[in-house]
């Protein structure tokens, strides 16, 4: 029998608590979960800091990729016998599904960010490079492995394809959305999605929903919504995420100043430097991150060690909102005074927006700027969600954004200049409330 | 702070007026591609290059009032105009912001349609492809647009003409 169709001599399940089960019958699928690329995957949060916020967050990249996996592989079960639907696209799809966040680094959108990195380039990197994963896929057929690229990087020919993995109600949002909220443990983010995969139907090039599930996509579209804000934009989760992106830059700087580190920063070297190559890449994980963190707590310079035993003992900065337009010369004086009284304001003053962030809204698309959710009627014809929805229409054109000043409250309580402590006070909580990050 | 930020709004106030969000993304991309210091990540999607990140630093810039979105309605669609305001001016002349000089290049780039520009970041997408690899990979992705090769053919040039106009 050829690879590709080898099957299990009995199925095998992994216990999830979001699907219950994943259940897996194909060897290739077996195969590629049991390569250290995929394995890696169990030592990369897949939430990053929010676990200081929710402390039970802790759930992995790995947890998820599965998870994206089972929905895919329930899907294309539904579809089977539909028109429209090649079932020879089968297991690409359960690939894709599978392989899509491989590329994926610890706390990877600090990294990226600071280090001018792309998981998605070295998800594609992971998969046609020479690695484990590389070689089960072209034991499927020669080229197997660059039309799951493909597919991952949304330039696979069959868009049909592409869209169950990436579009604006997949897979992977449909897991993430249920995954996280379950291990947050936040009352939102739940939807009917037994319900959304019956009305989800096949059609020439995207998936689109028939119009009596429409409620369950709106739940889901409310869910995202609330999940954004509750979660994915928390003002505590974004207050550790400034200070390890500042943890970073301030590494990457001291590398760059001849700064000599107690303990050679070995893993990190490349990504000062700038030429990360797939090995180096893969060897970071967040063990690897939290070791050189505990050992930066010790450095002679003031800042990365302070920087790192707030993150380690989650001592974060406080907050005030923040209104670019009308507070403008606040920030100025702000920063005049922080350097005045010898505090970096580019490590303790920060500006975080809610651009800032990885996650995304559902945009009804207009002027094709990108694919929206469509609606199957009953007549055979396809409308957009936001045109059909007034709940959908409603957060659609809903003020999305904020804007929030961090810096370390209990530094200012220490100044010794009492006069620009008041000022700088008067500044900040003359603004409104502070918040305490607790 | 706010660069990000501060870097469109200079991009609107060479641009006067951007009509259209496909448009503006795509102006955006190609920029970046030239090697021109925007930041917004960018990633593949149906309708070519695509950055949430971009969308949503937009709609800060609105809510702020830096930038003025106008909605317009066509027949079966939403058209969006962008321009800076006043007080978008007043934030960026307290920047001092290091950018080449890309006036020329903004203007070539608003005089044209977003279908072409749509082309031509797809194009730019798939630079590390040679030109035979990218014009079969525009059919294979982009089979219903339809674009002829003397699209394609004119695309090129005006890559090349861009890039030389940065040299300059």
């Amino acid at each position: 029998m050829a690879y590709k169709d080898e099957q299990l001599n009995e199925e095998k399940v992994f216990k999830d608590p979001v699907h219950r089960y994943i259940h897996v019958r194909d060897r290739v699928i077996w195969d590629l979960i049991a390569t250290p690329e995929f394995q890696r995957l169990r030592r990369i949060k897949q939430l990053g800091t929010t676990n200081l916020t929710f402390h039970g967050a802790e759930h992995s990249r790995f947890n998820h990729s599965l998870g994206v996996y089972e929905i895919v592989r329930r899907i294309i079960y539904n579809f089977k016998d539909r028109k429209h639907w090649n079932n020879d696209q089968r297991l690409l799809c359960m690939c894709a599904a599978l392989l899509h966040d491989l590329g994926h680094g610890p706390f990877s959108h600090s990294f990226e960010k600071v280090f001018k990195l792309d998981h998605e380039h070295y998800t594609q990197q992971i998969i046609l490079g020479d690695t484990y994963v590389h070689k089960i896929l072209e034991r499927v057929r020669p080229g197997f492995a660059q039309d799951v690229a493909d597919v991952i990087g949304k330039t696979y020919s069959d868009k049909l394809v592409v869209s169950l993995i990436s579009s604006q109600i997949d897979a992977d949002r449909m897991d993430y959305l249920q995954r996280d909220a379950y291990f947050t443990g936040v009352s939102y983010g739940h939807f009917d999605m037994e319900r959304i995969l019956r009305v989800m139907r096949p059609t020439e090039d995207q998936v689109v929903i028939k119009s009596s599930g429409m409620h369950a996509v709106e739940d889901y579209i409310m869910s995202r919504y609330q999940m954004y804000w509750q979660v994915y934009f928390h003002p505590v989760t974004r207050s550790a995420e400034v200070i390890l992106s500042k943890i970073l830059h301030r590494a990457k700087e001291l590398y760059e100043n001849n700064y000599e580190f107690k303990l050679k920063p070995t893993h990190f070297l490349s990504f000062f430097s700038g030429e990360v190559s797939l090995e180096e890449y893969l060897k970071l994980d967040e063990g690897i991150v939290h070791y050189y963190f505990q050992l930066w707590q010790e450095e002679d310079d003031e800042i990365i060690s302070d920087l790192c035993e707030r993150f380690i003992n989650r001592r974060l900065f406080k907050y005030v909102e923040f209104n670019p337009n009308k507070q403008m010369n606040e920030w100025m004086k702000l920063h005049k005074l922080f350097l005045e009284i010898g505090i970096d304001p580019e490590y303790y003053l920060v500006v975080d927006s809610s651009s800032d962030l990885p996650y995304d809204f559902y945009r009804p698309g207009e002027e094709e700027e990108r694919l929206p959710i469509h609606l199957l009627m009953p007549d055979g014809s396809l409308k957009e969600l936001s045109r059909h929805s007034d709940i959908v229409e409603s957060i659609s054109g809903k003020k999305r954004t904020d804007h929030k000043l961090y810096f370390p409250k209990d530094i200012l309580d220490k100044i010794a200049d009492q006069d620009k402590a008041k000022e700088i006070k008067e500044i900040l909580y003359g603004q409104g409330d502070v918040f305490d990050v607790k | 702070m706010l660069n990000n930020h501060a870097k469109l709004m200079q991009f609107f106030l060479e641009a006067k007026e951007v009509t259209g969000r496909k448009k503006l993304q795509k102006m955006i991309y190609i920029l970046q591609s030239l090697g021109m210091p925007f930041e917004e990540k960018y990633q593949f999607h149906f309708y070519g290059p695509y950055s949430e990140e971009l969308s949503l630093r937009i709609e800060e810039l609105c809510n702020l009032g830096f930038v003025q979105e106008k909605k317009e309605e066509k027949s079966n669609y939403y058209q969006y105009h962008y321009q800076i305001t006043n007080d978008g001016l007043e934030f960026l002349n307290q920047f001092a912001l290091d950018m080449p000089n890309y006036k020329a290049q903004v203007t070539k780039l608003n005089g044209k349609s977003a279908r072409f520009l749509e082309l031509v970041s797809t194009m730019l997408y798939f630079h590390d492809l040679s030109r035979a690899e990218v014009e079969e990979k525009i059919q294979t992705v982009k089979p219903k647009q339809n674009y002829s090769e003397e699209e394609i053919a004119e695309a090129w040039t005006f890559i090349d003409e861009l890039k030389q106009g940065l040299l300059q």
